[in-house]
Parts: structure tokens; C-alpha cells; sequence
């Protein structure tokens, strides 16, 4: 970077310092013994309505979502957008499916849903699985917060090299580690207040302020090539964007309420009602998706690619360099900072609520299952806590250590992962029919032919060309990769059930799921 | 003391309040139908403002699927156990 923007920095460590001392004071916020995992780990179960709302704003819409999303619509155009249609057909699902993973859950003190699958089937087996597929699949989420982190750090003139490069990752780390381990999930959820009110000052002011300059939306909208403004449309031996589209978003939705950070958010709510006030009230974030997604074509009408000064960033972040570009460009310093700070703290609320449904998963589903069945509570929750710390720790390295390419395709291949779990965490609120061995075949079929379609795109996508009698249809490999899983796990049922096999006891009562 | 008749007594209302409560959750299927039908709206026109159909339909959708499940949940509001 050629310059030090000094208000810019000087705004984002003042906003970052006031975050911190949020992160501290939250233990003491809605009171709890943390010392009982359920206190650190879901916040006792506290949050209302409103809190939940930015609490699951925060955990959802990520840093690397706004750096993401508009670096794919600045390089690939309308593809990109799916964000939208994903964000939007993933709130029914919530409205209809999670108060009853609620009920159960806390009916029976459930605080994952490896823990609930472990009630539900008596298999500590397929609780395994969906546990460390939980685990796997969030790491390399919370290394790409990361990753936005110090995009908007280099953005603001930071030294990028070397140690002085990676110092404000690891302070920041720090800082996020040790309100973690003292707040538990109390610290995260007051931060997301600050952060998500930063977002949506930021992208309202953006939207009205940037088209201004570029002389209105109509304007902008024309400076787009049309190959780039719409999805290419089907060719006769191929369905083309269309499939890859529709199937991104559906296979998406799916699997975004499964990664342990949603449950999480989910399980500290303070009642079923409060998950579906939340179905209808989230979808405000979904809307300013979409208009960060526009932030990308707003890149390209200003042609902030093509600026000089932005050169050398865009050389060392590619499209990731994208908003950065456009708000240096678009806004006074000062602006500056206070956007790249909502950047900055969107990526500590999400990584701070990953590492600790990440450590509630492996505390739970691992050390207490396998290694100390009767750990007293507090040792459960210091586990949890020292886990967290690792799984950040790990996080960390992975981002100053490995390239940046590693992090974004086991990203792409933990979503491809955490749709397998479908089966075993959805499909059983609803029916107990699939057996439990079954299940865990038909996941690790998923997992391998998943995997595979993944890596015949050279780790490099996830929408899958699948060949049908010379009809193509690319799909996103999650959701061919689970129809395999459900076929299996169906088919197996049927063998299994009709040998006899053992099915164990069900924890659950069907009363549980309504209460 | 008299008793006046109610409106309806509980057994007479119940299985029929019910089942009627069940129907409105289909309503969540139109969010669906509406931004995963992808051939509908990969156009620009009907352009809004300058803003191609793609991408205004889309941002609808937000709003419509937002009012659904809100009307949704406010129909269903005191369906006791069926159809959750």
C-alpha cells in the first residue's frame, strides 16, 4: 500500500476499542454462572426477539459475505447475486423446521445437534459424524473472517509483509480470544448490536451516496455488459446458469441453518416464538445483501479496477479488493473508517460465535462422549472454553501460514459437507423411520461423492456439470451429492430394517418437539 | 345464573381451527416458486428506475416473502401442537 490512511485507522481502532471493552463488560450482561457450559455457550438460553435479531444478523452476514459476494458479482456477474434467492427461500424453512429442533433440544438439554442425533437414534457413531462435520466444516469459515479482516487492514495503508503485516490480525485475534473465553457467547452477541447498526449505516449511505456519483442507478446499470448483467441462458444440450443458480441457492439454504454457528444462535433464544418472529424479521438482512451485492456492479461503473492507486491492491487481494477500492474511492477517510470497522467487527462477531459452537460441539460430542463421560459441569465448560481458543488459534495460523486459496476451497468443500447432514439433524424432527446405520452410510456416501464432484472441478467451484443422456445440467454439488446420501440412507433403511438390524432407543418423545 | 351458549364450543372449533391452520403454512411454498423458477425473470425488462427485472424481482421477493411469513405465523399463532 502506498500510504498510511491515518483517520481511517485512527476511526477503526477507536470503533475496534470500543468493541473490545463490549466484549469484556457482556459477562456480566443478562447475569450467568459461566462456569456451566450452558451459560457460556448459548448465553443460558437468554436472548429475545431483538437480540437474537442482531445476534444471528451478525452470525449469518459475515465479513467475508460483504467481501465475498460483490468480489463475485465484480468478476462474474449475475451468478454472483444468488446470495439473494438463497437468503430468501432459507427464512421459510427456519420458520417451519427449527422451533421444533428448539423444542426438543431444550426439552432434553441438547445444546448441538450431534447431541440431539445422539438422543434421537442411540448411535454415538452418527453423532460422531455430524460432529466432526460440524467442526470441519466451520474451520476454514472462521480463517476466511480472518481473511476479511486483513483485506480492509491492508486496505488502510498497514504494512502487508512479513511480521508487521500479520501484528493487527494476531492483535485482533487476541483481543477476540480472551473476550470469548471470559463472555462466552454474551460477548459476541452484544458486539453484533455495534456491527450490524455499522452495516446498515454504512451500505444505506453507500447505495444512496455511490450511484449519485455515478449519475444514478439507470447509469450504472447500463455501464454493465449484458453477459455480465444477466445469467447466460440455457443452450440446447445444457441448462446452463439457470440450474447452477437456482440449485446454489436452494442446496444453500439447506445447509445454512446445519452449520453449528446458526444452531447455536438458534438454541439461545429464549423461546420458539422468538425463531419465528426471526424468519420474518431476518430477511431485513437479506435485502441489504443484495445491495452489497450491487457494491460489485458499482466497482465496475467506476472502474475502480482500472485505477492506478488501486492497483497494487488488487494485485494482492484480486477481487477480494473489491469494496475496499470502491469506498476509498467513493468516501471521505473518516467514512472510510467507520465502514472497514463494521468490516473489521463483522469479522469477530462470526468468528467468536463459530469457535464456540465449534468448541460446544467437540466439548459435547467428543471429550464428554468419548474421554470423560462425568466431567463436572465446570470442567465441561473450561474444556469449551480452552477449545475455543484452540480452534482460533488454529484459524490463525492457517491464514498467516497457508495461502488464501487452501481456506476458500475447504470453504467451498465444508458446505458440500455440512449439507450431508440433512438427513440425520432434519429429517429426523419429523420421523424416526431412517435407521441409524443407514444414516451413517448414506452420509459418508454423500461425503465421497461429494468430495469428488468438488475435486473434478479442480477444488475450484462447487456447481457440478452432471451429464444425463447428453442433456447437462450443472447443479451445485451439495445437492446431487445429497440426493446420493438420501437414496442410500433410504434404500438401507429398507434392507436394515427388514433384517432387523438394531435401531437403539429413542430419547425423544413426540411432545418434546412442540413445547 | 344463565348460561349463554358460546360462539362455538371448544370441540367444535378445535379439529376445524386446526386443519385451517395448516393450509396457511403452504403459503410458504410461493417463495419458493418465485426466485427459484429462474427463467422467469432473467431479463432487464420490465425495467423499474433503471434497474433491470433480474434484479428488482429478486429484491420483491424479499419484502412478499418476509409479509408471507409474518401473516403465516400470525394465522398460526395458537395452532397448539399440528402442523409445527
Amino acid at each position: 500500500m502506498a500510504h498510511l490512511n491515518w483517520v481511517a485507522l485512527a476511526i477503526f481502532v477507536l470503533l475496534f476499542g470500543f468493541v473490545t471493552w463490549l466484549g469484556f463488560i457482556a459477562a456480566r450482561w443478562r447475569k450467568g454462572d459461566l462456569d456451566l457450559l450452558h451459560e457460556w455457550g448459548l448465553a443460558g438460553g437468554r436472548f429475545g426477539t431483538v437480540v437474537t435479531w442482531f445476534l444471528l444478523g451478525g452470525d449469518l452476514y459475515t465479513a467475508y459475505t460483504f467481501i465475498a459476494v460483490p468480489a463475485l458479482v465484480f468478476g462474474a456477474g449475475a451468478i454472483g447475486f444468488f446470495a439473494l434467492p438463497y437468503t430468501i427461500v432459507v427464512y421459510p424453512i427456519v420458520f417451519v423446521v427449527f422451533p421444533r429442533l428448539y423444542s426438543v433440544c431444550k426439552h432434553n438439554g441438547y445444546i448441538t445437534a450431534a447431541d440431539f442425533v445422539r438422543g434421537r437414534y442411540d448411535s454415538s457413531g452418527l453423532a460422531l459424524a455430524i460432529a466432526v462435520t460440524g467442526v470441519v466444516a466451520t474451520m476454514p469459515y472462521i480463517a476466511l473472517q480472518l481473511v476479511g479482516l486483513q483485506v480492509v487492514i491492508g486496505a488502510m495503508g498497514l504494512p502487508t509483509g512479513g511480521f508487521m503485516g500479520d501484528l493487527p490480525l494476531i492483535i485482533a485475534f487476541v483481543i477476540l480470544a480472551a473476550f470469548t473465553y471470559t463472555s462466552g457467547l454474551r460477548a459476541p452477541a452484544s458486539i453484533a448490536i455495534v456491527k450490524d447498526v455499522l452495516i446498515y449505516l454504512t451500505i444505506i449511505i453507500a447505495v444512496i451516496v455511490i450511484p449519485t456519483q455515478l449519475g444514478g442507478y439507470a447509469k450504472m446499470f447500463s455501464a454493465i455488459p449484458e453477459s455480465k448483467l444477466l445469467l447466460a441462458p440455457p443452450t440446447g444440450a445444457s441448462f446452463g446458469a439457470y440450474s447452477a443458480y437456482a440449485t446454489l441457492a436452494f442446496g444453500s439454504a439447506l445447509a445454512l441453518f446445519l452449520y453449528p454457528h446458526s444452531m447455536t444462535g438458534v438454541l439461545s433464544s429464549s423461546s420458539r416464538t422468538v425463531i419465528k418472529r426471526n424468519a420474518a424479521f431476518l430477511p431485513a438482512y437479506s435485502f441489504l445483501l443484495g445491495l452489497i451485492a450491487l457494491l460489485g456492479y458499482m466497482a465496475i461503473a467506476a472502474g475502480v479496477d482500472k485505477l492506478p492507486e488501486f492497483a497494487a491492491g488488487f494485485k494482492q487481494y484480486g477481487t477480494s479488493f473489491t469494496v475496499p477500492a470502491l469506498f476509498l474511492h467513493a468516501f471521505p477517510s473518516w467514512f472510510v473508517g467507520i465502514a472497514f470497522a463494521a468490516i473489521g467487527i463483522g469479522a469477530l462477531v462470526p468468528a467468536a460465535i463459530m469457535s464456540i459452537a465449534t468448541a460446544n460441539l467437540f466439548t459435547r460430542n467428543v471429550y464428554k462422549e468419548y474421554f470423560r463421560p462425568d466431567c463436572t459441569p465446570k470442567q465441561e465448560a473450561t474444556m469449551a472454553k480452552v477449545v475455543s481458543l484452540v480452534v482460533k488459534v488454529g484459524a490463525l495460523a492457517f491464514v498467516i501460514f497457508l495461502p488464501l486459496q487452501y481456506a476458500i476451497q475447504l470453504q467451498l468443500l465444508g458446505g458440500v459437507w455440512m449439507s450431508q447432514t440433512l438427513p440425520a439433524v432434519l429429517i429426523s424432527l419429523y420421523t424416526r423411520w431412517l435407521h441409524r446405520t443407514a444414516l451413517l452410510i448414506g452420509w459418508i456416501a454423500g461425503i465421497v461423492s461429494g468430495t469428488w464432484m468438488v475435486s473434478t472441478l479442480g477444488f475450484k467451484g462447487s456447481v457440478y456439470p452432471l451429464s444425463l443422456d447428453g442433456l447437462t445440467v450443472p447443479g451445485y454439488a451439495a445437492l446431487y451429492a445429497l440426493a446420493i446420501n438420501l437414496i442410500v440412507s433410504v434404500v438401507l433403511t429398507w434392507v436394515f430394517n427388514g433384517l432387523g438390524v438394531g435401531r437403539g432407543r429413542d430419547a425423544t418423545e413426540s411432545h418434546h418437539y412442540h413445547v | 345464573m344463565v348460561r349463554q351458549p358460546d360462539s362455538g364450543t371448544r370441540s367444535d372449533t378445535g379439529p376445524r381451527r386446526r386443519k385451517a391452520s395448516r393450509a396457511w403454512y403452504l403459503l410458504l411454498l410461493a417463495p419458493f416458486v418465485g426466485v427459484l423458477w429462474v427463467p422467469f425473470f432473467n431479463s432487464i425488462e420490465p425495467s423499474w428506475a433503471g434497474i433491470p427485472f433480474f434484479y428488482w424481482y429478486q429484491f420483491l421477493w424479499v419484502l412478499i416473502s418476509s409479509a408471507i411469513t409474518l401473516i403465516v405465523y400470525f394465522a398460526t399463532k395458537d395452532d397448539p401442537a399440528g402442523g409445527e
